[in-house]
């Protein structure tokens, strides 16, 4: 392997993880915070993929606006879906919340037949950036570039929104001690909404960015979401930092698999995540698991 | 031990089942033979949720491993049923015992990601080693024996085999080891404290609801003549769930009558529509938001009512 070549596919693993990271920290967040693994995560990143879909070519709108309604329209679906009905849940066993969310993914994915049909879409580069930046030695895409740029945005004000500002520091306390919280005055349940809402938005808006880079296809949403919980497992669940660390392994290895080992590269995340569970069964920032 | 009317009820059951091909119609025989297996699947997992209080979100990979190893023994190496079904159940057995050992590390939420993360990889194995499982086309063509080749012998057959499975899991369920597993899943850390290996319990339970797993996997592979990857997914494990779930964990026969009602609801629903998973996501949804303990559970309920009045 040339540098060049090494280069190119260091960077386009990095753009995978970047986006990887996005999808992956909301579905992150709301394990934190609510406990819930969300199988409809994936789910709501095709919504958000095709939403764009929508938006960006049948309407020809452009393509940020796109990312927009992708955001928002998950957020308020995510918003409904957490006040009408998932809100009961949260004091039931973990078992019930699981199988909520799987009903929400089999609900969806009818939906989605429905509206979208079951062809198969693309998105094109938004306008400026489908070149490439030359570097002398290699020429990086501008697209893949601008999802390195912002994975580390989102991670930096994900982490400064939670470990910085005051509704941050509710989000964590909520994440201890839901009673206290509440006897304090805080409207907890409102806490886990907005929580729902925004790390399903998270789900849109990679949904949104991934668009351009990949085919629209019924299905992938189960795809996706196995990579996150590969992604959330190994850098344990409920980090934000653990789902970067793992988003970028994940990213890597999927990427030089595909150069290497093309044959074996689906196989190989579940391969790394085996390794790191057998070592670091909490993953490697988890924390082992307390009572709850 | 089983009580007489257990045993008398039981009796009745399977020879009311023997009846079913004399009615003459292919349809109801292949419909009470794909219940039989998915009953049998249910069940399975059923010793370790139901009764050891672990959800295991990976249970398609066992299945599919009985499925896949019974299907290539028959037909790549030409063994004969006899020894290919028990290698199949050892194998589906073998590898739970080894997934086990390092999922039971785990508990909760923990446990159910790391089956489904084994199950992946297992249908991840099943998709890329194409030489071998026939990858996303599947392994077709199964070699059968020709004793039951037909369907009517091969409903009787899974009858046979399906009876035993579930008489010995009941066996497994109602003896000491079983009640020790209630125990675990009622006070884990109280079960420990009366000296029970709970590890090791749980990882005991584990093999053996993936090597009756595997077993209905080899029925149900040999049933269709083809294994396919859709098997091993885990939406496949999904659906299983749903089915021990929909007819109550907390009782022996809950997941029989789970999968049933859910496989014949399938296979008419297809009938009229082509949205299966709306059915499946509603059916779902009154599972989690109204009926948490199954159709047992709702059975239960109602006569307690009856009862008070």
């Amino acid at each position: 392997m040339t540098l060049t070549m090494f280069t190119l596919n260091a960077f386009y693993g990095l753009a995978l993880a970047m986006n990887m990271f996005i999808i992956a920290s909301g579905l992150n967040l709301i394990f934190g915070v609510l406990r819930v693994i969300n199988f409809a995560h994936g789910m709501f990143y095709m919504f958000g993929a095709y939403i764009t879909f929508t938006v960006a070519k049948t309407w020809g709108a452009p393509f940020f606006v796109g990312v927009l309604a992708a955001a928002v329209a998950l957020g308020l679906i995510a918003f409904v879906v957490e006040r009408l009905l998932l809100r009961h849940l949260y004091d039931k066993e973990h078992l019930m919340q699981l199988l909520f969310t799987f009903a929400l993914v089999l609900l969806m994915s009818d939906a989605a037949k429905m509206i979208w049909g079951t062809d198969q879409y693309s998105v094109g580069y938004p306008p400026g950036m489908g070149g490439a930046v030359n570097l002398g030695f290699v020429m990086l895409p501008q697209y893949q570039l601008f999802l390195c740029v912002v994975g580390p945005l989102i991670a930096v004000a994900m982490w400064f929104v939670v470990d910085r500002t005051r509704w941050g520091r509710v989000v964590r306390a909520a994440t201890q001690d839901r009673e206290m919280l509440a006897s304090l005055g805080v409207n907890v349940p409102m806490v886990y909404a907005a929580v729902f809402t925004i790390g399903s938005a998270l789900a849109g808006v990679g949904g949104a960015l991934a668009a351009p880079r990949i085919a629209l296809v019924p299905g992938m949403d189960a795809t996706i979401i196995n990579e996150c919980f590969i992604i959330v497992i190994i850098g344990g669940l409920g980090n934000m930092w653990g789902s970067f660390l793992g988003a970028l392994a994940f990213g890597f290895v999927v990427q030089f698999g595909t150069v290497l080992a093309p044959n074996w590269q689906d196989v190989l995340p579940y391969v790394l995540m085996l390794v790191v569970l057998i070592i670091r069964p909490w993953g490697l920032l988890g924390r082992p698991e307390t009572g709850h | 031990m089983p009580q007489r009317r257990h045993l008398i009820a039981s009796a009745i059951i399977v020879l009311l089942l023997a009846l079913v091909p004399l009615a003459g119609s292919r349809y109801a025989v292949d419909l009470t033979t794909e219940v039989m297996i998915y009953a049998l699947f249910a069940l399975s997992l059923n010793v370790l949720i139901g009764f050891t209080g672990n959800i295991s979100f990976g249970h398609a990979a066992y299945f599919a491993i009985g499925g896949y190893a019974c299907a290539i023994l028959l037909t790549t190496y030409g063994w004969p049923l006899a020894l290919a079904l028990p290698a199949a159940v050892v194998l589906a057995g073998l590898v739970a015992a080894v997934v086990g050992y390092f999922c039971v590390r785990l508990t909760q939420i923990y446990f159910a990601m790391l089956t489904l993360a084994f199950a992946m990889l297992v249908w991840g194995v099943a998709f890329k080693w194409k030489e071998v499982t026939g990858g996303d086309d599947g392994f077709t063509g199964i070699k059968m024996p020709a004793m039951i080749a037909h369907h009517v012998g091969y409903f009787y057959f899974t009858l046979i085999v399906v009876a035993a499975g579930i008489a010995a899991l009941w066996v497994i369920c109602h003896s000491a080891f079983g009640l020790t597993l209630v125990a675990i899943r009622e006070n884990s850390q109280r079960a420990g404290f009366i000296g029970v290996d709970t590890r090791h319990m749980r990882w005991a339970a584990f093999t053996v609801a993936g090597t009756f797993g595997g077993l209905a996997g080899a029925l149900f592979g040999m049933y269709h003549r083809g294994m396919y990857i859709e098997n091993a997914f885990w939406t496949e494990s999904a659906q299983v769930l749903i089915m021990v779930l929909l007819g109550g964990i907390y009782s022996f026969i809950g997941p029989i009558i789970g999968a049933a009602v859910l496989h014949l609801l399938q296979t008419f629903t297809n009938q009229y529509t082509p949205y299966w998973p709306t059915v499946l996501g509603l059916i779902l949804l009154v599972i989690v938001m109204v009926l948490p303990d199954g159709l047992i559970g709702l059975a239960r309920r109602v006569k307690a009512r009856r009862g008070r009045s």
